[in-house]
């Protein structure tokens, strides 16, 4: 794949990376939404859903994008105009700088930086900024409540995504991406090789709070406040409407979406799977194909997980703003430290 | 024995009504293209037998939103046998329904001692022009078709029926 | 004599200025928050007008009025169908309920009473507008605290009750059913039937409820503890309904009062708690909606045969007299004080609505609880802006 790019002029390859760049945040997004916001929430909820756009609704998400991108383009009098028409831009642009190093195959991925983890971790919070923007430059004292909100709530949350990040990074022995991925598919569990090492299992208390940090740092149930739709109508988005809100939108459940991937990629294995049912040792001897099968397998490690965030978006009520501080403060953080020095004490003695 | 926390016993209910949906299909009507039935007694749309109506009023009298119009002149009848006096009659010039102020209360229908009122389920004739709501006799006389028989009564209920 | 140049001057003033101005702002007694009239969180258009103190309420009162359509008036130029009529949708999700305590009122008046088969179907319709009503509020509950998935069942679930009040009387929301001497028809064949298998249907809804939203540890650290109504401000302030037995107070009408409607046929208990706190309002009202599932079963079972309506004329002209007849409606106490003059219409109805006496507490009850407990403390106090503003 390399040889085929290699003969790509460098413009070429940029425009593919750009195109594939963008493929990867909204397909996902696009997916996300349908199957699981129209789908399965309307069928939890006992009622369809989207009916009548296409056959199953499966052209609502287009129709409503078409819906957005014809309305007026509305700024409140009192708004500060250039931020307040920045934040979703911020908030949509640190989707894509996630997304960049995420793995999608042996040799299928936009960069391959030696710092994956760090620099994941560091890009993730450029939303935050996004969002208190929003909220403070909206001149609605609902905005500013949820803008408030949301500084301490995903300032709160970052710290225990970091530190649940830091197990697997102790055990893989590597902040690079790829490496992480082969390092789950070439190890063995219980001296199995057929099931690979997949963190999820080895670290299971890291996999449940990076959940729930992710459930916190999308705003969604039950994490809501800054957005807490009966309060606060939508918190830091209520001045929003037409195509900056589609942004909003979008960039909502492709941030769920790029999150899930990074997250399958730190816990499920990524895009391969077990190498020993191929008889690869390394991930030269990984055949091509599987660059190809790569992003599939990928998208349905990260479907299945965006149903474990959803799931648990429709299931609960939300918690109250403080309620959810402590939760962080004196729940999360602590069990996500003990969890490093356990992993760290077993790394070294086994 | 362990007591399963709450929050699981919750996601099972909606996991378990995602599996009910997907398996049993949902309540939903998907109107226009599947429509229910309404009960027989539903307040869908108030029908005129003219034949029945003498024009007495009460009807546009006791509606409470004075939506019923009415306007009706005197004539006089051929007599019913020979030679005995020509009867005076009221025959209607005007009955409108303003179904843009109805309520659908029912009281007109209630009211009439002539049996000339009938309730019918129809419920599918919005305009989108509101003058063209107010219905007058003669679409007032054709849903008159559409007027079902009531419906047998429950066990216990007095026979006597009006 | 300073070193900077006008221009320069010129927007260094224009900043502190700027910052004098915020400093202003931030350091006024908070931030005035109008929730509402339009707001997803109050049942129609109340308006709540709160100080706030960063995310606490220092201050709050209701506004209310937005909703008013001058009831009592209408009612001095209406005959006593019309107003039957229009009582129905002062408390429109439970309406039959409304039309009941008006009925009795005139009949008191005339001195009639309603044949016995009356009597048993006017409680049926009563309790199952009761269901309703107060399955709308379950769903309703979660929705306020974030959870949206239990207000679609409570809808499906509502259309069944719904149903089966149409193929009755006609209405869906607003039955019109009630007529001074008895009622306006007759069930139709196998009603009875349809009700057993739907009141099967609404104790299994209850149950999910309790799954989905009561047991949640979330939702319970959400509610309890939230606005305590300690027992005698509760009787002060002249709460009723579920409000008042969820704060230890043993109160309901339908036990303690004797009037033509056959509760006390029924083997049914009155549940209260002792807390006071939001979990106990909303926890009172499942428990009342599973009751209200058992009078109607075993009334059901007990309807005796006869006539619906008794000798009445065809134009009734009420007597001269005061009237006043409460009910335990589904929002708590209703009633009528009807004046009549011997005229084919009142004279003057005075209408006491349930919902007006129970938000007459939030200024004493929100005052230092938290933004999103305001509208814990709402939703678990449950009112409608019919009731309201009449």
């Amino acid at each position: 794949m390399i040889a085929l790019l290699a003969e790509v002029p460098y413009w070429g390859q940029s425009l593919l990376r750009v195109l594939g760049g963008l493929v990867a945040v909204l397909l996902p997004a696009g997916t996300i939404v349908y199957v699981f916001l129209f789908k399965m929430m309307s069928f939890m909820q006992s009622r369809l859903g989207p009916m009548e756009a296409g056959p199953y609704g499966s052209m609502q998400l287009f129709a409503e994008v078409g819906k957005w991108l014809q309305k007026e383009d509305i700024v409140p009098d009192r708004a500060d105009a250039r931020i307040f028409k920045m934040a979703p831009i911020i908030v949509l642009v640190s989707t894509f700088l996630l997304v960049v190093v995420v793995p999608f195959g042996p040799e299928a991925w936009f960069t391959d930086f030696e710092t994956g983890v760090f620099y994941a971790l560091a890009v993730s919070s450029v939303s935050v900024l996004g969002i208190l923007i929003a909220g403070w430059s909206s001149a609605n004292k609902y905005s500013l409540l949820g803008g408030l909100r949301a500084a301490g709530q995903l300032i709160a949350y970052e710290l225990p995504m970091v530190l649940a990040v830091m197990g697997v990074v102790i055990q893989a022995g590597t902040m690079n991406l790829q490496k992480i991925v082969v390092a789950q598919n070439t190890g063995s569990m219980f001296g199995i090789d057929a099931i690979g090492h997949p963190y999820v299992i080895s670290q299971f208390f890291g996999f449940i709070i990076f959940m729930i940090a992710i459930q916190a740092e999308l705003t969604q149930a039950p994490f809501d406040m800054p957005i807490a739709e009966s309060e606060l109508v939508s918190g830091y988005m209520t001045e929003y409407s037409g195509f900056r809100f589609l942004i909003f939108f979008i960039g909502e459940f492709a941030t769920a979406g790029v999150f899930a991937m990074i997250a399958s990629v730190l816990f499920l294995g990524g895009w391969g799977v077990p190498f020993t049912w191929f008889g690869w040792t390394s991930i030269d001897d990984v055949a091509n194909w599987m660059n190809f099968v790569g992003p599939l397998i990928m998208f349905t490690k990260m479907m299945l997980l965006v149903f474990i965030i959803m799931w648990i978006r429709f299931s609960y009520p939300r918690l109250r703003e403080d309620q959810l501080q402590r939760f962080a403060w004196k729940g999360l953080i602590p069990i996500a430290l003990i969890n490093i020095m356990v992993t760290a004490i077993l790394k070294v003695v086994f | 024995m362990a007591k399963v926390p709450g929050l699981v016993k919750g996601l099972g209910v909606t996991l378990g009504t995602l599996f009910k949906t997907t398996v049993n299909g949902s309540n939903t009507v998907q109107y226009p293209h599947e429509k229910e039935t309404p009960p027989i007694r539903s307040r869908g749309v108030i029908a005129l037998h003219q034949d029945n109506c003498t024009s007495c009023m009460l009807c546009s009298r006791s509606c409470p939103d004075w939506c019923i119009y009415i306007e009706a002149h005197k004539e006089l009848a051929p007599p019913r046998r020979e030679g005995g006096k020509p009867r005076q009659v009221n025959l209607l010039d005007r009955f409108d329904i303003d179904y843009a102020l109805c309520m659908y209360c029912g009281i007109c229908v209630e009211v009439c001692p002539f049996d000339a009122l009938f309730w019918s389920p129809e419920y599918e004739y919005s305009e989108p022009n509101i003058s063209d709501l107010l219905h007058d006799k003669t679409k007032l006389s054709e849903w008159m078709e559409t007027v079902p028989e009531a419906p047998e009564l429950e066990a216990g209920a007095d026979k006597k029926k009006k | 004599m300073t070193m900077l140049g006008d221009r320069q001057q010129l927007s260094y003033i224009a900043s502190q200025a700027a910052d004098a101005r915020l400093n202003l702002e931030l350091e006024t007694e908070g931030m005035t928050l109008n929730i509402g009239p339009q707001h997803p969180a109050t049942h129609g258009t109340l308006r709540i007008i709160a100080r706030l103190d960063g995310e606490q309420v220092v201050w709050a009162e209701p506004a209310c009025g937005y909703m008013h359509r001058g009831y009592e008036k209408l009612t001095e130029v209406r005959t006593f169908p019309q107003v039957t009529t229009l009582v129905n949708r002062i408390d429109w999700l439970g309406s039959f309920a409304n039309e009941v305590p008006f009925i009795l009122a005139a009949e008191k008046l005339m001195g009639v009473e309603a044949p016995t088969r009356a009597q048993y179907i006017r409680t049926i319709l009563f309790e199952l507008s009761r269901i309703a009503n107060v399955s709308l509020f379950l769903g309703d509950l979660g929705v306020q605290l974030g959870a949206i998935t239990p207000v679609f069942l409570a809808f499906r679930d509502r259309e069944y009750v719904l149903n089966l009040i149409e193929s009755a009387t006609g209405g869906r929301f607003h039955p019109n059913f009630d007529r001074i001497g008895g009622l306006k028809d007759d069930l139709p064949a196998g009603w009875i039937d349809e009700t057993r298998a739907v009141m099967k249907k609404l104790r299994s809804f209850c149950d999910q409820i309790e799954d989905l939203l009561f047991g949640n540890e979330i939702f319970q650290s959400r509610t309890r503890g939230i606005g305590v109504i300690p027992r005698d401000v509760a009787l002060q302030y002249g709460l009723s309904g579920a409000n008042l037995r969820a704060s230890g107070v043993d109160w309901d009408l339908r036990r303690d009062q004797t009037l033509p409607m056959v509760w006390n046929k029924a083997d049914w208990k009155v549940w209260t708690h002792p807390d006071g706190d939001s979990f106990a309002r909303c926890w009172v009202r499942l428990q009342e909606t599973r009751e209200s599932t058992k009078i109607v079963d075993q009334l059901l079972g007990a309807i005796p045969s006869g006539p619906v309506m008794a000798k009445v004329p065809k134009i009734i002209k009420v007597p001269e007299g005061e009237a006043w007849v409460s009910t335990e409606n589904p929002l708590g106490e209703m009633g009528y004080y009807v004046v009549s003059r011997g005229d084919l219409g009142p004279f003057r109805v005075k209408i006491r609505s349930a919902s007006f006496n129970n938000i007459s507490i939030t200024p004493w009850l929100l005052r230092g609880v938290y933004v999103p407990d305001i509208v814990t403390i709402l939703a678990s106090l449950y009112f409608i802006l019919g009731d309201i503003d009449r």
